[in-house]
């Protein structure tokens, strides 16, 4: 797994759809242009659903994914 | 085609000249510019009509309507019927679920239409939500409502089933009907009827 620089990191470990997401979009909000967001979570259907989320969203790109016993790690870049 | 007509387009044999050319590109491009004007700074917008009022229906507009405002859209649920119990304050916290008529549940619908099975069938889904650590009606109307949502309670059903406005979650509009939705739809890129 990559290392990346983080701002903040989001722990939604035990929270399934659509909590991943929705709050991912609200932790990103709080950050600024450039900031990377390190989003934690034990939800499968996350893989999927915020890479899913920061394709179509205007202002934030997937930086990388990772998964590996039972935990699913996204880093997110707001953009705009 | 034939070569010896080469103003085929122009019958007389007159073509536009440079003026009325240059006079066209300059209409066409004020009207590109008034449709960018027009749709620039709008958000993609979402219509959500929710019309069930038990456990299991009661999700999915709460979770297309939360998740589609993390995507950016503007989102309306209009709520009518038993939609409204979804934002009635104290019956959302009492959703009810029925086996029977639903082939998915495990229990045969003979089993399902005797007393107190419904009460059953609910409790057995409010255990696995728990379990599942799956967000709870509440959350999501809180979730949602910080997020932008507009959930909308149908002024005729709360006329018509007794109800107050302020049975309601806090930040739910009420006084509005099927024309509200209607225009809200019309200007939606997705409308859905749950």
């Amino acid at each position: 797994m990559t290392e990346h620089e983080t701002t903040e990191t989001l722990d939604v470990k035990g929270q399934n759809c659509p909590m991943p997401v929705v709050k991912t979009k609200q932790s990103i909000d709080g950050l600024t242009s450039g900031e990377v967001l390190e989003v934690l979570s034990t939800d499968s259907g996350s893989m999927s659903d915020i890479a899913g989320w920061a394709d179509s969203t205007p202002g934030v790109e997937l930086v990388d994914q990772a998964e590996g016993d039972g935990l699913y790690t996204h880093y997110v870049r707001k953009t705009e | 085609m034939s070569t010896d007509t080469p103003n085929a387009a122009e019958p007389d044999g007159e073509e536009p000249s440079r003026a009325e050319l240059a006079a066209q590109v300059e209409e066409l491009e004020q009207r590109l510019a008034d449709v960018e004007a027009d749709t620039a700074d709008d958000d993609p917008k979402m219509s959500i009509i929710a019309t069930k009022g038990t456990l299991d229906m009661a999700y999915p507009p709460l979770i297309l309507a939360s998740t589609a405002a993390a995507f950016g859209y503007e989102v309306t649920v209009f709520h009518t019927f038993w939609g409204l119990e979804i934002l009635h304050e104290e019956n959302s916290k009492n959703l009810q679920l029925s086996s029977v008529g639903n082939p998915s549940m495990p229990v045969p619908n003979v089993i399902g239409a005797l007393p107190g099975m419904d009460r059953m069938t609910t409790r057995m889904m409010e255990k696995q939500i728990a379990d599942n650590d799956t967000a709870t009606i509440e959350e999501l109307i809180d979730t949602s409502l910080d997020m932008g949502v507009e959930f909308q309670a149908c002024q005729m059903t709360i006329d018509l089933m007794d109800y107050d406005e302020d049975d309601f979650f806090e930040g739910v509009s009420t006084g509005v009907g099927a024309a509200t939705a209607i225009q809200d739809m019309a200007e939606a890129d997705i409308q859905l009827l749950v």
